[in-house]
């Protein structure tokens, strides 16, 4: 069966590539392209430690093929940060020490990412159940909320405190 | 996962033909929740996957005099956003969302939903609760099915070989007509119904019901309208005994299984409970919309 050839926007830069149908953008992600920031964590859609932004919103590259992203902008974990800064939910995330082992860190920042381009000012509840399809077994999640929490009043322009070291 | 080949036709003519011309097994894919996780566990094995979604009007939805006309493949996402759909049918709307996670919501659709055939799925008892029709094309041409004719049994249901659904014509609602659609799971999000149930009244001037449908999902093989549970609604306010009598009604109806999630004696009992709850809160809407 021959491969498919799919052209697709990848962090801002048109990318080409072959892939397989069977192939998941996952798949595709991290052996065809070397972006190896999104993880497998279940591969059934459940974990979330696969997501990306494909047109606007966020999904598990798990549960989507590579050839299903011919035409379509893709926004991975590689792609968040501008040049050596840091955005905002990844400072926080470093601030905050809201990972442990790290394998869930990419499909959070992420998640969260999308979440605060779309609410600047989410609620502690809106933010659990915006990221109930992102599972981390470390860090019982408190400090992830907090630090998603921080980085949305960040980029609101206002000035929280940094969490006490 | 397994060798398949794959197309995006962008014509429904050529998605039949792709569907139809499969020796072997042909699966449409609209977002690929369910579809995927079938493929890399094997439980189903195509020989071609028909990409739905490049077919114009598989994603979108639009108004057709007094129709909603949803296309099949609208992902989750979509239908939430949409203020028409939210005032008209809140139940239904409701339903969509509890699908999966925010991820899973990027993508996941009515017509996957429906035909992925699982007897939990959340947004069918409201979509059925709303007379909605489905849309199916196939080799022998166009047909208009009750949503509630679809699924047969689980993962089983009645479409012939080539044929998909394209899109769903839901009736835009009376002046005092709504609805509402509950999920028991016992934690918070992401969860399997234990059981589902949608309620969609149409009330008189005086807050007296005059049509109803109540659907029940996860307690038998396929979503059950309850008739009884309707004819217990129809002619009263939701007075103490139209309550005990709705509830009556929807566990009558109930034919579960026990499993993980909860017993059949359990599964009966929140059904009732649920049927009573989801009526409240579609009867002050119907009421509210006059």
């Amino acid at each position: 069966m021959s491969k498919h050839h799919v052209s697709s926007v990848i962090n801002g830069e048109p990318v080409e590539f072959l892939c397989e149908p069977q192939q998941t953008l996952l798949d595709c992600l991290r052996d065809e392209l070397h972006l190896t920031g999104s993880k497998e964590g279940c591969g059934s859609g459940d974990c979330g430690a696969c997501t990306v932004i494909v047109d606007g919103n966020i999904v598990c590259s798990c549960l989507m093929l590579g050839v299903e992203a011919e035409g379509r902008t893709v926004l991975t974990v590689e792609g968040v940060a501008e040049g050596e800064k840091l955005h905002p939910v990844q400072q926080k995330f470093l601030e905050h020490a809201a990972l442990q082992c790290g394998f869930c860190t990419p499909g959070f920042i992420v998640a969260a990412k999308a979440l605060l381009d779309e609410n600047k000012n989410p609620t502690e509840e809106e933010t659990r159940y915006w990221l109930a399809g992102n599972l981390c077994r470390c860090t019982g999640y408190d400090k992830i909320v907090r630090a998603v929490l921080d980085a949305a009043a960040v980029m609101r322009g206002e000035n929280p405190p940094s969490p006490a070291t | 996962m397994p060798r398949v080949s794959y197309t995006a036709p962008t014509s429904i003519d050529d998605a039949v033909k792709a569907l139809a011309a499969s020796a072997g097994v042909a699966k449409a894919l609209s977002g690929g929740t369910d579809l995927l996780v079938q493929l890399k566990s094997g439980r189903v094995r195509p020989e071609v996957i028909v990409d739905t979604k490049r077919i114009p009007g598989l994603i979108g939805i639009r108004e057709e005099g007094d129709k909603f006309v949803i296309g099949a493949a609208t992902p989750g996402i979509m239908i939430s956003a949409d203020e028409r759909l939210t005032r008209a049918y809140p139940g239904i709307v409701e339903g969509v969302d509890l699908i999966g996670s925010t991820q899973i919501q990027g993508r996941c659709s009515i017509g996957g939903n429906l035909c992925n055939a699982s007897p939990a799925a959340d947004s069918v008892p409201p979509v059925i609760a709303a007379r909605a029709t489905a849309v199916v094309v196939g080799p022998n041409g166009r047909r208009e099915v009750p949503v509630e004719n679809i699924v047969t049994g689980p993962g089983q249901t009645s479409l012939q070989k080539g044929e998909f659904v394209v899109e769903f014509r839901i009736p835009k609602p009376l002046p005092r007509q709504s609805d509402a659609y509950l999920r028991f799971i016992p934690r918070t999000e992401m969860d399997i119904a234990v059981v589902g149930c949608a309620v969609n009244v149409v009330l008189d001037a005086g807050g007296t019901c005059t049509e109803a449908r109540v659907v029940l999902g996860a307690v038998a093989p396929t979503q059950v309208i309850v008739e009884e549970a309707a004819q217990a609604l129809i002619g009263h306010k939701l007075d103490d005994d139209t309550l005990k009598r709705l509830d009556s009604a929807a566990r009558a109806a109930c034919r579960p299984i026990s499993d993980k999630r909860g017993t059949i004696e359990y599964r009966i009992k929140v059904a009732g409970v649920l049927a009573r709850r989801a009526a409240a809160i579609a009867f002050d809407r119907a009421a509210s919309r006059a």
